[in-house]
Order: structure tokens, then C-alpha cells, then sequence
């Protein structure tokens, strides 16, 4: 139902969302446009850049640490810079990036939508991104230095320190409230406005799993935006809340902060399993095996995360009730996440593999996360946690699940939807070059910190003991071939969208979800009618030869 | 009804279910910032029985009373209000939304007067004699004032938005046929209330 | 158009005997503080508190009549805060600090 507003170009034909042209042109087009897919691509080059700042300061982080002493910077400037790396890195690239990017930009044409539920909030979330994000950097520039808490902002500390917190805490609630703008949105979409036919069970598994990340962004983020406006009163107003000089209980802060900070793990982790979840059927060319189990462990991860959080505080002095309590349920949560990895592994087998980048990054996560997944339940464990508490192994855990996890499911998809985006293809054998560079570099810096962490080196420590240097360097010179990885990946698909070979097929990698059904790249309304859902989505078998064929030719 | 027939509707006329789930979504996480100050309370309150007991006598349960009664009253206009515009009585409907913004402003008066004989009797944040308090009670007062004060926000946020569903009502925008926005709006008014049902026996009521 | 009033007419008795139950609590839950039932004080303040915001959801917030998923919606969120405040005591109804 081309509608009658939009002009058509000289081939007859409806323009693209990137060339459609509507109220406003040029740059206005773009950041006054409530198309989702425009707010997808403003997203993309938003997250990416302060992607580009979170990397730059892990390598400066990295490069400090290579001799045990001084290296490059003082220590007050090294706190500044672990604190914003892990801001940057988990509240405005990891938590958003793969709901506000492709979420966006692809749940609409996955359930047969013109846009999503509220399109115009869509684009209200985006300049609450941005402000936040931008606090975060003033705090950087401004007198009085940026956060130096590290990204947990604990009290008592975040209320005395001197540098610009507020800064910091006001752009993390600003981002949470974002965050929540765009749940709602989602959930909103998924509930209203799927095609006709496209009933919950025929729902693609990346629109599953953005609508368990949505439950949990909705219902988690309000208590850290709570909890850290507090401390911003009462370093604003002196209001006893949570300084135990004004009678507060500071450990209530961190039962409160990882109250929403654990679940958001999984706001982090979901979708990217999401994206695997399209990836792997697609380059083995198999249906998914137990699609339902998939998609209902995506909500029991959503239910039983909200309640691991004090996890985190074993070595606190919680009750002993209470840590036996979340000792217990954090084994519980590693079953939703493992029934994943066994169905992804069971689509595998017997497959007709395409070793294509997408599916590379893909395997990639599985092997990174189940790591990160083991050491967790290592941690989990609560007499191992007490010995490992606060050492490199927690930060090698994170960076395992939050890098080795979001960060591959974000490279699978670049490489996977990125063409269909934009309509040009990347130079594949380049890509799966920098695959190698990435993979390797990403286990040369993050694998010693397991056995770092083994040997007793504190986490966020400035100075080491000499012993842990060799070490040290195996892990800075991983960081060195990482960023030659990041930078050839991400110049590739760069040079790929301004002069990448042309392409106009629909369906590039020969998936079944709607969003290959439409054209290359989309057109502004998305469909033209609203299509028929007959089948499941990932439904092969009767396509598996069609398909080889093609592949063939 | 059926559903497949809302689904289509959805793609191309108005989706008046889908603004109220957005709208619901959205008092949930309403709810839950709220919610993250209730289990602070709880705690605080747990820790310090007796502390609480002590600085809640302070408080003046009449205006707490008034209070009560007003924003209920006041929530009770507002549904009025739907139901007018839903029969067709727009002046009446526009009458109903102005009661309640009225009583809105007469609650943070009332709010204003309580606030000003406490800061008088020097229970306000940073100032020496309360800090020379008991933690307990030096806590009460973070807490009623962080949690008090947030509400009061959330009622200047919500006659704002009475005040534009009026604008919108007066200009027939919202009429008979389409009234979800001040449906909406209404949700959140009665939102506000509850969270008061809570706020006024936890801060006036401890014996 | 009638899809989207999905639900039934709410006549202005029905808003007003609502609203006469709600002041009534209140007037009830002000009365009964001045009686000190020990432990159950606050247990009976709450209690009174629950009554009232079903009413107010139910009632004046339609709940009632809205879409199943709404009410299941309701119940997640009232579940998390329970589930929360239940693991949150399991630290501070044990404590030692």
C-alpha cells in the first residue's frame, strides 16, 4: 500500500528510507525523521563513536599497565580512566547498542510493521542518549576531572569525592531513563502491532529476545536510576541516605545499584544471544533446533537474573542466609543460558556450514561466553568468590561476557545486516581476516587476567607487584593486535558503505525472517503490503535444496 | 473482536489499547523508582524502629489526613472528567479536569506550609540540630524529604499535564470519539495517588 | 471505532461510592494508628493501603475491564518488588553489622 504521499523516483519505483525525502531535508532529515530506521542508523554512528572513546581508553589503560610503576599517566588520571571506560563501555555502548541499532532498525520488519509502537518517543530516546552521552564526556573536559569511582559508583566514596560526579551519575540516569523510553516502546510493538498471522510462536527469536530485554529494562532501570539520584542528593543537599556519617547503611547501595546492575547483564547479553539465534540457522542452513525452548529461556533468564544480584557483595559481610540464598540462584540462572548454547550447538550439527563473518563472530561468542559463562559459576561458587573477589579474574569474567559475548553478537550482526542496511556489500575475505585479528588479540589480553586474578593481582590496582609484569605485557600486547582487528574490521564495513559493490537482492545470505523478504535497502514504508506469515521463521527443510543450489552457482 | 481484526487496525487507524499499554509500561517503571525508595525505607525503617517511631511524631497527621483526602478526591474528578467527555458533556469534562488541578495546587500548598514549619523547627537536610539526631531519625527525614518531595514533583508533572489535556479538550481535540490522551493522562494522576496511599500511613502513621 | 473502547461505561455513581469507600479508609487508617496493636500496627496500615490502591486500579483506572495481558502485566511488576524486598531481608533480617 504505497501511500499516495510519497513521490516515486524516475524508474517508477519507491525510494529508499535513505533517499526518501519527507518534511525536512538533508541533515534535518535525519535527526527530525521518526522512521525507525533512520533512528537506527543515528544510533549506529552515535554508539560506534563512543565506542571508538570506550576503546581508545582501554588501550591507554593497557599501555599504563605494562611496567609495574608509572607507565604514562598518574594514578588520579589512571582512576578517571578505568571509571569512564567502564562507564562508557557498559551504559552507553554495550547496554544500548544492539536494541537501539538493530532493534530498531529490524523488529518492526521482522513482525511486519511499518514502524514501532510510538515513533516519534523513538526518537526522544536517541537525544536522551545523546545528552547523556555527552555529560559523560563534559565530566572528561571539565575542571574538577571525571568520575574516579570506578563504574559501580560504591558509597561512601561517590558521595565525597571531588570530581565532577554528578556529571556522571546525572547522564547514567538520563541514559537508564532512555533505556526504559525504549523498552516500553518495544513491548508496546510486539504486543500491538505484528502482521495478522504472525503469532507469538512464529515471531522471529531476535524479536524474543529484545521483548524478554525489554521486560527487564523496564522494570530494573528505574531502581538504579533511583539509587544514584539519591547520591546526587545527598551530595547536592547533605540528605542521609546512604553515608554512614549522616547514619546511612552504604552497603544498601550496593544491594540497591546491583539490584538493576546484574539484571542489566542480561539487557547486555540477551540480545546479542538474539542475534546469534538469527545467525546460526541462517549459515548452516538448518532450522533452529528447540525454537521454543530458546525463546522461553530468554524470559527465565529475564526472571531468574533479577535475582542473583548480591552475588556481587559475597566478600561485603551480607548474612550468612543471605549469601548461601544467592549463591544458590546464581547456579539456577546458568540453566536458561546453557540450554541456549546446547540448542545453537545441536543447529550446527550436520549443517551445511558457510564459514561466512557473520557466523565466524557468531561461533566466536558461543566459545568467548561459555568461558565467561564457566568462570562466573566459578564465582558463583561462595568460597572461591571470597578468594576471588576483586581481582583480575572478575574483570577477565566481565570481559569474557560482556566483550567475548555483546561485542561478538554486535560484530555478527554488523557484518550480517550491515549490507542489508545500506545496500553494499563488504570485502568478505577482509572481514574474516580481522575476524582472526580480533579473536586472537581478544584472548591474548583478556585470558591472563584469569590467571592473574589466580595469582592475587587486585583489580583497578595502578601499581603491581613485579611478578604479575610478564603477564601484564602478554595482555598489552593482545590489546596491540585487538585494535589492529577493530580498526580493519570496522575500515572495512566503513569502505564498504561508500564504495562496497553495489547489491539489490533481497535475500543476501538466504534467511527466512521478513526483513530479507523486503528490498535492498528498505523502503521507506517497509512493505508494500502486509505480508502473509505462513511459515515459521526458520523453516529449511523445504527450502534446504533451492538453497544449496544457489550457493553453488 | 477479534484479534486479528485489532492487529489490522493497528496498521493503519488509531490503536487506542496501545496508547493505554504505553501508558501502563510506563507507570510501571513509575512504580518501580518508587519501588527502589520503599525498600530503602524498609530497611532503614527495620534497622531503626524505634528512631522512626520518634521523628514521625513530628509530623502533623492532620495535614497528612487533608492531604489524603484531597488527592483522592481529586482523583475522583478526574475519572468524572472521562466519563463526561465519554457522554459527550465537554464543558462539563473541562470543569472536572480544572477541579483537579485545583486540588493538585491545594495539596502542594498544603505540602508548602508542612515543609516550612519543619525547615522552622530546623529538620532540614545539612543543618546542625538535625544531624546532631540519632542516625535513625537523621534517616526519616533523608527519606521523607527525598520521597515526599519526589511525589510533589510527580503532582506538578501531572496537573501540567491536565492542564494540556484541557488546552486540548477546550480545542476539541479530545472529544466523544478520542479521548485516549486524557485517558492517559488520568492513568497517571491515579498512579500518583497510590503511591500517596503509601507514603501517607509509612511517614505520618508509626506508632 | 468500537474496538478501541474496549471498555464498558463507567456511570458517576459508581466513581462517587468508590471514592466514599477510599475517604472512609483513610478516616479508618488515621483512627485505628492512634491504637497500638504492637507489631500488627503497621500490617493493618498497609493492609488498608492495599484495599485502597486496588480500589483506584480497579475502579478508577479500569483494570477491570482492560486486556488480560494487562492485569498479568500488574502482577509482574507487584512480583518483582515482592521478590525483591523478600531477597533484599534475606541479608537484613540476618545481619550482623
Amino acid at each position: 500500500m504505497a501511500s499516495d504521499s510519497i513521490a516515486l523516483d524516475h524508474n517508477g519505483h519507491e525510494p529508499s528510507y535513505l533517499e526518501y525525502e519527507g518534511k525536512h531535508k538533508g541533515l534535518l532529515g535525519w535527526i527530525l525523521s521518526t522512521d525507525h530506521k533512520r533512528i537506527g542508523i543515528l544510533y549506529l554512528i552515535s554508539i560506534l563513536s563512543f565506542f571508538a572513546v570506550g576503546v581508545t581508553l582501554g588501550f591507554l589503560i593497557r599501555l599504563e599497565l605494562l611496567t609495574p610503576q608509572g607507565t604514562i599517566v598518574g594514578p588520579q588520571a589512571y582512576n578517571e580512566f578505568f571509571t569512564l571506560h567502564g562507564v562508557i563501555m557498559i551504559f552507553i555502548v554495550v547496554i544500548p547498542v544492539i536494541p537501539a541499532v538493530f532493534g530498531n532498525f529490524f523488529l518492526p520488519i521482522m513482525l511486519g510493521a511499518k514502524d514501532v509502537a510510538f515513533p516519534r518517543l523513538n526518537l526522544l530516546t536517541w537525544y536522551l542518549y545523546i545528552i547523556g552521552g555527552t555529560l559523560v564526556l563534559l565530566s572528561l573536559i571539565l575542571p574538577g576531572g571525571a568520575a574516579d569511582t570506578g563504574w559501580t559508583f560504591y558509597v561512601p566514596y561517590s558521595v565525597r569525592t571531588g570530581t565532577n560526579m554528578i556529571f556522571t551519575l546525572t547522564a547514567v540516569f538520563i541514559l537508564g531513563f532512555s533505556s526504559i523510553l525504549t523498552g516500553l516502546n518495544f513491548l508496546t510493538t510486539i504486543h500491538r502491532i505484528r502482521a495478522p498471522q504472525m503469532g507469538w510462536f512464529k515471531m522471529p527469536l531476535f524479536a524474543w529476545s529484545l521483548y524478554a530485554t525489554s521486560w527487564i529494562q523496564v522494570i530494573v532501570t528505574p531502581i538504579v536510576g533511583i539509587t544514584l539520584l539519591m547520591v546526587i542528593v545527598e551530595r547536592v543537599f547533605h540528605v542521609g541516605i546512604f553515608d554512614p556519617s549522616l547514619g546511612g547503611d552504604p552497603l544498601l547501595f550496593q544491594h540497591m545499584f546491583w539490584m538493576y546492575s546484574h539484571p542489566a547483564v542480561y539487557i547486555i547479553i540477551v540480545p546479542a544471544m538474539g542475534v546469534i539465534s538469527e545467525v546460526i540457522p541462517v549459515f548452516s542452513h538448518r532450522t533452529i533446533f528447540g525454537y521454543k525452548f530458546i525463546a522461553y529461556s530468554s524470559l527465565a533468564i529475564a526472571l531468574f537474573g533479577s535475582l542473583v544480584w548480591a552475588h556481587h557483595m559475597f566478600a561485603t559481610g551480607m548474612s550468612d542466609t543471605a549469601e548461601f540464598v544467592f549463591s544458590l540462584l546464581t547456579f539456577v540462572v546458568a540453566i536458561p543460558s546453557a540450554i541456549k548454547v546446547f540448542n545453537w550447538t545441536a543447529t550446527l550439527y550436520k549443517g551445511s556450514i558457510e564459514l561466512e563473518a557473520p557466523l565466524l563472530y557468531a561461533l566466536a561468542f558461543i566459545f568467548l561466553f561459555s568461558i565467561g559463562g564457566l568462570t562466573g559459576i566459578i564465582q558463583g561458587a561462595l568460597n572461591v568468590d571470597i578468594y576471588l573477589t576483586d581481582t583480575y579474574f572478575i574483570v577477565g569474567h566481565i570481559h569474557y561476557v560482556v566483550f567475548g559475548g555483546t561485542g561478538m553478537g554486535l560484530f555478527a550482526a554488523l557484518h550480517y545486516w550491515l549490507p542489508k542496511m545500506f545496500g553494499r556489500m563488504y570485502n568478505k575475505k577482509v572481514a574474516r581476516v580481522a575476524f582472526w585479528f580480533v579473536f586472537v588479540g581478544f584472548n591474548v589480553l583478556y585470558f591472563p587476567f584469569f590467571i592473574l586474578g589466580w595469582m592475587g593481582m587486585p583489580r583497578r590496582s595502578y601499581h603491581y607487584l613485579p611478578q604479575f609484569q610478564t603477564y601484564h605485557v602478554i595482555s598489552t600486547v593482545g590489546s596491540w593486535i585487538l585494535v589492529i582487528g577493530l580498526v580493519l574490521m570496522l575500515g572495512n564495513l566503513l569502505r564498504s558503505l561508500i564504495n562496497g559493490k553495489k547489491i539489490t537482492e533481497r535475500n543476501i545470505w538466504g534467511g527466512e525472517t521478513l526483513e530479507w523478504t523486503v528490498e535492498t535497502p528498505p523502503t521507506f514504508e517497509n512493505f508494500e503490503n502486509i505480508p502473509d506469515v505462513i511459515n515459521g521463521p526458520y523453516e529449511y527443510k523445504q527450502n534446504e535444496p533451492a538453497t544449496i543450489e544457489e550457493e553453488v552457482k | 473482536m477479534s484479534t486479528q481484526a485489532v492487529h489490522v487496525e493497528a496498521h493503519e487507524h488509531r490503536d487506542d489499547i496501545r496508547s493505554r499499554m504505553g501508558m501502563w509500561l510506563f507507570l510501571f517503571s513509575e512504580l518501580l523508582l518508587f519501588g527502589g525508595l520503599f525498600l530503602m525505607y524498609s530497611v532503614y525503617r527495620f534497622m531503626h524502629q524505634h528512631d522512626f517511631s520518634i521523628a514521625s511524631k513530628e509530623m502533623n497527621t492532620f495535614f497528612g489526613t487533608m492531604n489524603t483526602v484531597i488527592l483522592l478526591t481529586s482523583s475522583l474528578t478526574m475519572a468524572l472528567s472521562i466519563t463526561a467527555i465519554k457522554r459527550g458533556s465537554r464543558k462539563l469534562s473541562i470543569f472536572f479536569q480544572l477541579v483537579t488541578i485545583l486540588f493538585g495546587i491545594t495539596f502542594m500548598v498544603n505540602k508548602f506550609i508542612e515543609w516550612s514549619a519543619e525547615f522552622r523547627k530546623g529538620n532540614f537536610p545539612g543543618s546542625a540540630i538535625l544531624l546532631n539526631k540519632p542516625p535513625g531519625q537523621i534517616l526519616y527525614f533523608g527519606l521523607y524529604y527525598s520521597m515526599v518531595g519526589l511525589h510533589g514533583i510527580h503532582v506538578l508533572v501531572g496537573m501540567g499535564l491536565i492542564a494540556f489535556m484541557t488546552r486540548l479538550t477546550i480545542k476539541g481535540i479530545i472529544n466523544k470519539d478520542d479521548y485516549v490522551k486524557l485517558e492517559t493522562a488520568g492513568l497517571y494522576w491515579h498512579l500518583v495517588d497510590i503511591i500517596w496511599i503509601f507514603l501517607f500511613p509509612l511517614f505520618y502513621l508509626i506508632t | 471505532m468500537e474496538k478501541n473502547k474496549a471498555h464498558e461505561e463507567h456511570g458517576y455513581g459508581m466513581y462517587i461510592l468508590v471514592w466514599l469507600a477510599l475517604v472512609t479508609l483513610t478516616g479508618l487508617t488515621a483512627t485505628v494508628a492512634g491504637i497500638n496493636f504492637g507489631k500488627l500496627s503497621i500490617a493493618v496500615a498497609l493492609l488498608i493501603a492495599v484495599i485502597k490502591s486496588y480500589l483506584v486500579l480497579t475502579e478508577f483506572m479500569h483494570l477491570k475491564s482492560e486486556q488480560k495481558s494487562f492485569k498479568v502485566f500488574v502482577f509482574v511488576a507487584l512480583l518483582f518488588i515482592c521478590i525483591s524486598f523478600t531477597l533484599l531481608f534475606t541479608d537484613y533480617s540476618f545481619y550482623v553489622r
